[in-house]
């Protein structure tokens, strides 16, 4: 059967799936080892406050404890989680120590770690272990935080880790002559990716060979090993990270935890194997959390609706410490607040403000999905003022085919230029309205049906993809004729053991049962791996396999051409089986001595897949419920290698930006407690949220930057999915007056948003 | 203390504490370690087994009150030879994506099915409303049992639908 060039872009079932479904997934916490111990942190109830004393002794006296670790045991100087993304000097004095030193900052803070024969001994331990802490005045929120009157870092002088700039243009001179400009304040709340797996991880220590073998680990697992490698004064040779079946990352697994270096250092000082596995109170005390931030912005038009510029202020509540990747959310915020819209002067900055709180990291589309809500609510103001039509407005400004690539404000310091790659945003936009049959549905805009009040939203979106600088992979023709294949990036539950499969497969022209396996993520596969984050997978992975590829099927010619005595571009591999030469003369591959090839992909430009969403809700105002009637998602990812998989992200994480226009929210109180430790508390959505809606991929408008073609794609889902819930609520309640400023827009928030509107006609 | 059951149509006898909860003891003591444990207070539903036919959290129930029980995991679901009707449905839905929540949507959708193989969508949602996934947004977990339910009518066999033994 001639198989080439037919698997990508076909919908090919997960070869992952075979075993996920039998339940012979291996995470983490599955795996035991002899001799093994475990681990349970004690983590600081005070959100702020000076240690004064740690007493371990009558933990360390329970019969099944091996040790108590804290600050003393691990020596001088406590090393520090470094920044992986902007690692600028200005981040330094806010880093986070991987055990806490002299000061707590926020509830869940890692204090000690008890080593134990077993979890529950382990637990009780935690329990013996006496605290004495002086509490400190809590920074509870940014406006606390800004007034600089408790500090978090004494020796900064400040609570404001950096501020960034976003600028594009010349703004001042495009408000001189503004015809109308409109100032808002707009707020997202704090919530955060919550994978179902909890992290865990199990390191074990050989002392004779000095090594260190360490599995748990996820998404970006070269950068972990060397920074361990720095923190514990070994060589990076030493240490091996292992990738085993990963239960969600959404941008928060993965990234180097406090427990990254407690885990590892606790197996080499008890010289046994030590495993961790967080609780889910851990999980949402201690994973990053993210998206909590506040803009006041102004907007400039014409009269008919041309955007002349944006201008204003961002903050983000960056949380306790700047670590790893916190920075970029808060960048993201001031470089995409003008979105898919042609905005030509832009002059946003943004402060990363420090608080009580958990650490913040990216989440799924981070930055974005708080800047749709903040555009596209404008937006809708903007257009309700200007009597203009929601739509028209829109298309008006969307950035055309024409202007691609397409220059986007400039961010300082670290100064990071970026443009939009390729597409037809207006092709999109038309989609999604003809799909959700928006001329029909118009007319029931506003309207009391039943009780209910229905509203109507559309909005648009971009989401980056791609990042650099580099991916590897090694591609190795086996003895019996099957191909492994080896690759740096990361699988996280996205499905990149199939997606990589049929890229190899059509690459090396044979059938995918001929690859041995997809390899991915663990440092022992290739020389330099890069991992899984901002959607680059796909597009840099999945380059370097086909850069391997190429490489490997030219090694085999010029092999195959010494045994058939000619050139070796006059062998020709036929169907993965056979190297055929001039005159019909064959060897078969297996015959070759075993041929590997490396092969990889540079970039230093990003895609951008684009799209809209539109929505059709029901509100009641009596309840403050919204429910969803329908919902259309219409994306459009450049090429596209697998359907069911694509379709798969996009409606995955659509329903996951509902749960953050909706519902979720890790609450805090004013001394820095979080209020939402259980999924009891924290509302994620669920079978019975969200029924009603559809997504649609297309792959219209291929990326310039790759050689597939492919744009990372997955986050597009969730990026909108706050602007246009919150327009569609406002939409529904314009009779009222209600204007939502900010998310999520739960039951008791729009029932005092209606309450406060119709008090407000009363009294008017 | 000890304490016997079956697991998966084979009789056990495992030493506890009183304290360890089934899921614990199915993944760690018996190493079956297709139940996963999200939560740990009984509102993910990734620990979902069958005891006794019932879906049951297997991190809300104790070792010890399993004794004399008959209890499945996703595990006594699967065959070696094939996918159950169930899975392939999973899996030409693309019900799943990084698997986590899977065998907890699979014991719970297979008790559903045995008992009410004719539900509808609304009832779908309804019961699998008490089990979590952050990836897939449910769509085509639903749909996937829709499509499974065929497989569950009274004239086709059990032994095709439950893998190995059911």
């Amino acid at each position: 059967m001639r198989t080439v060039n037919s698997l990508i872009g076909s919908p090919i079932e997960r070869l992952e799936d075979l075993r996920f479904l039998r339940g012979r997934g291996q995470y983490v916490d599955d795996l035991a080892r002899q001799d093994m111990l475990h681990a349970a942190i004690l983590r600081s109830s005070v959100a702020h406050g000076r240690i004064r004393a740690i007493d371990v002794a009558s933990a360390r006296a329970l019969a099944g404890v091996h040790s108590v670790i804290t600050a003393k045991e691990i020596g001088n100087r406590v090393p520090r989680v470094p920044m992986r993304l902007q690692p600028l000097p200005d981040f330094e004095p806010f880093a986070q120590p991987v055990i806490a030193e002299s000061k707590v900052r926020y509830v869940g803070e890692a204090l000690a770690v008890v080593l134990a024969d077993t979890p529950a001994i382990a637990e009780d331990a935690l329990g013996l272990i006496e605290i004495d802490i002086e509490p400190l005045p809590p920074v509870a929120d940014r406006q606390a935080s800004a007034k600089d009157a408790s500090l978090l870092f004494e020796e900064a002088g400040t609570n404001r880790a950096i501020t960034f700039r976003a600028v594009r243009g010349d703004v001042a001179a495009a408000f001189a002559g503004a015809p109308y400009v409109r100032r808002e304040r707009l707020r997202t709340q704090r919530h955060m990716a919550l994978p179902l797996e909890p992290r865990g991880l199990l390191a074990e220590w050989d002392a004779t060979r000095g090594r260190l073998t360490i599995y748990g680990g996820a998404k970006v697992l070269f950068f972990n090993r060397r920074t361990l490698a720095k923190q514990l004064g070994v060589p990076e040779s030493a240490i091996d990270i292992v990738e085993n079946d990963v239960g969600g990352g959404f941008g928060a697994r993965g990234e180097f935890y406090p427990e990254d270096f407690l885990i590892p250092f606790a197996a080499r000082l008890a010289g046994r194997p030590v495993k961790w596995t967080e609780d889910r109170r851990e999980h949402l005390m201690c994973m990053n959390h993210a998206r909590e931030a506040e803009c006041d912005v102004e907007i400039a038009c014409t009269r008919d609706g041309t955007i002349l510029g944006l201008r204003g202020h961002a903050y983000v509540d960056v949380g306790a410490y700047m670590r790893t990747n916190g920075a970029v959310g808060a960048r993201n915020v001031a470089q995409f607040m003008s979105g898919p819209y042609r905005i030509p002067h832009i002059d946003i900055d943004v402060a990363l403000q420090l608080t009580n709180k958990t650490p913040v990291g990216t989440y799924r589309g981070p930055g974005r999905f708080e800047t749709d809500f903040f555009r596209e609510r404008l937006l809708d103001m903007v257009a309700q003022d200007l009597g203009l039509d929601r739509v028209e407005f829109r298309r008006r400004n969307l950035v055309s085919q024409q202007e691609m690539p397409y220059q986007i404000a400039t961010i300082t310091p670290f100064e990071s230029k970026d443009e939009l790659d390729s597409g037809d945003y207006h092709a999109t936009l038309d989609r999604c309205l003809e799909e959700i049959k928006w001329s029909e549905k118009s007319k029931l805009a506003g309207k009391l049906i039943d009780g209910r009040y229905h509203g109507l939203a559309v909005g648009c979106f971009i989401e980056g993809g791609a990042a650099g600088p580099k991916e590897s992979a090694r591609i190795v023709l086996e003895p019996d004729g099957g191909y492994s294949v080896y690759v740096g990036s990361s699988a996280i539950g996205q499905g990149l053991e199939t997606v990589f499969a049929q890229i190899a497969a059509d690459a090396l022209e044979v059938t995918i049962d001929r690859l041995r396996g997809v390899f991915h993520g663990s440092t022992f596969y290739v020389d330099d791996g890069y991992g899984a984050y901002h959607s680059r997978s796909v597009v840099m992975g999945g380059s370097a396999i086909l850069d391997a590829a190429t490489k490997l099927r030219e090694a085999i010619r010029v092999q195959a051409a010494e045994r058939l005595n000619c050139e070796p571009a006059e062998v020709e591999i036929v169907e993965g089986v056979k190297a055929v030469g001039p005159g019909g003369k064959a060897v078969a591959l297996t015959e070759l001595s075993s041929i590997s090839a490396e092969g990889a992909f540079l970039n230093k430009k990003h895609t951008y897949t684009y799209g809209a969403h539109a929505a059709h809700v029901a509100v009641d105002p009596k309840l403050g419920h919204v429910e969803l009637l329908d919902y259309v998602l219409v994306a459009d990812c450049g090429r596209i290698i697998n359907p069911l998989t694509v379709h798969g992200q996009a409606v995955g994480s659509l329903v996951q930006g509902l749960g953050g226009a909706m519902m979720e929210h890790l609450a805090y109180d004013q001394e820095g407690q979080l209020l939402t430790g259980s999924l009891a508390d924290y509302l994620i959505p669920t079978a019975s949220d969200f029924p009603n809606l559809r997504a649609i991929v297309l792959e219209n408008h291929p990326s310039p930057i790759n050689p597939l073609g492919a744009k990372g794609a997955g986050e597009g889902g969730i990026i909108a999915a706050g602007g246009v819930m919150a327009n569609a609520v406002a939409n529904a309640l314009s009779a009222l007056g209600v204007q939502p400023r900010e998310l999520p827009l739960t039951p008791t928030r729009i029932w005092e948003l209606v309450q406060a509107a119709q008090s407000n006609k009363k009294s008017a | 203390m000890s304490v016997r059951f079956r697991v998966n149509g084979r009789e056990v006898e495992v030493d506890v504490e009183p304290r360890l909860t089934l899921a614990d003891c199915l993944r760690h003591h018996l190493r079956l370690t297709g139940t996963h444990v999200g939560c740990e207070h009984g509102v993910c539903g990734a620990c979902t087994v069958l005891v006794d036919g019932a879906a049951v959290r297997s991190c809300l129930m104790l070792a010890v009150q399993a004794e004399g029980a008959e209890v499945v995991t996703v595990e006594g679901l699967s065959s070696d030879a094939e996918l159950t009707p169930l899975q392939k449905s999973f899996r030409k839905h693309h019900a799943l994506q990084c698997g986590f929540c899977t065998p907890g949507m699979i014991t719970t959708a297979h008790a559903l099915l045995s008992e009410e193989p004719n539900c509808d969508a609304a009832r779908v949602r309804e019961v699998l409303s008490g089990n979590l996934c952050r990836c897939t947004g449910y769509i085509p977990i639903v749909e996937a049992v829709l499509e499974a339910r065929a497989a569950y009518q009274p004239n086709e066999r059990a032994s095709d639908r439950s893998g190995n033994r059911a």
